[in-house]
């Protein structure tokens, strides 16, 4: 029975694909070292990285991983849980600022 | 099973995606229909990994903005000198093409692999597990340089003590799942080449027909293991 089906679901893309996908992800990396290397600062670097962070990891996942070509219901069960990590991210975000803060007040600005 | 599987399948043809993950979910059979098994668990094992190395960056977000103390700057801690000039993070950026380069040629193994091709699918999975072998390398030499200059996962030189643990933690985790990926990478690239995938021969430990699927599931591991680098250049190295 796996014989059937695994040829149902073979994964068959044009070696170009890959090698334009490998290319991308090169200019992409270089962007963010770039960022490092010209020093930006603020705002706009976190804004430069995390582009070329999504961009990247989005590459990698929907072509060399064939994601773009799954069925959706197993994209959703494996990428919808990922959600739960954006509220932690937040949650302990605010914690975080919180602990600091109170740091800040009960033992000074001047060390920890 | 087969005829029951593909029935449905073929039933929900012309459904639209959202309507065919609706009756997928709901069929009351097996929800991911001509995905194998053998992938589908891959995948899920992938996601609890995907939650223990957010856990990680998480818990060095946390450290980072809680610490009264400045954090040490990645850009003059990771810069090497290089024929006289002082390149900032150049030996993480080397280690980033490279995991990137070892992620394309495993891709090109999956698709020859796909293609029966067994000595391209064995000569490109090996140059994979070289790649692998030399980003350890490069990881080796950074470690030890950082502990020569004085960096413990309970302090360091240059400011917050967090910095140390946080590194160690999460660049030690990732070079333990590039080690055994090469280790995997090795294995199956001699199953490759011994030609169990043309013979299905069975496995050592499943039992089950080798199949040139399993170059794939292999390959969805190393792309993982890229992607979790991408995550923590962009978070660790570069923030």
């Amino acid at each position: 029975m796996d014989q059937t089906k695994s040829h149902a679901s073979t994964q068959q893309h044009p070696i170009k694909l890959y090698l334009i996908v490998w290319g991308w992800l090169f200019v992409l990396s270089t962007f963010s070292y770039l960022v490092d290397y010209f020093g930006f600062q603020g705002y706009l670097r976190w804004m430069l990285i995390l582009l070329f962070m999504i961009l990247k990891a989005g590459l990698i996942v929907a072509i060399f991983m064939h994601m773009a070509w799954e069925r959706l219901a197993l994209l959703y069960a494996i990428l919808v849980p990922t959600l739960a990590v954006m509220v932690f991210i937040a949650i302990m975000a605010v914690e975080a600022n919180y602990t600091l803060l109170t740091r800040l007040i009960f033992f000074g600005s001047s060390g920890t | 099973m087969t005829d029951a599987t593909s029935a449905s399948v073929g039933a929900n043809a012309n459904l639209s995606a959202w309507r065919r993950l609706a009756t997928d979910w709901g069929s009351d059979q097996r929800a991911f229909k001509d995905v194998s098994w053998g992938k589908a668990m891959m995948w899920i094992f992938l996601l609890s990994d995907t939650f223990v190395f957010s856990c990680f960056l998480i818990a060095y977000m946390t450290a980072r903005i809680s610490t009264t103390e400045p954090w040490p700057n990645p850009s003059e801690v990771f810069a090497l000198e290089i024929a006289g000039k002082k390149l900032p993070l150049i030996l993480i950026a080397i280690m980033t093409f490279d995991l990137i380069s070892s992620s394309g040629t495993m891709a090109m193994a999956v698709n020859f692999a796909y293609r029966r091709d067994r000595r391209k699918t064995a000569a490109l999975m090996l140059l994979t597990a070289a790649f692998g072998a030399t980003f350890v390398g490069m990881q080796a030499f950074e470690w030890s340089k950082l502990i020569l200059e004085g960096v413990r996962p309970w302090g360091n030189p240059w400011g917050a003590a967090q910095f140390g643990s946080c590194f160690f933690m999460i660049t030690g985790f990732h070079g333990t799942h590039v080690t055994i990926g090469v280790i995997f990478l090795l294995i199956t690239a001699r199953k490759v080449w011994r030609g169990d995938f043309d013979t299905e021969r069975r496995g050592f430990f499943t039992s089950r027909r080798g199949q040139y699927e399993a170059v794939e599931i292999m390959g969805l591991y190393w792309h993982f293991v890229d992607l979790v680098w991408v995550f923590i250049f962009a978070l660790f190295y570069l923030w």
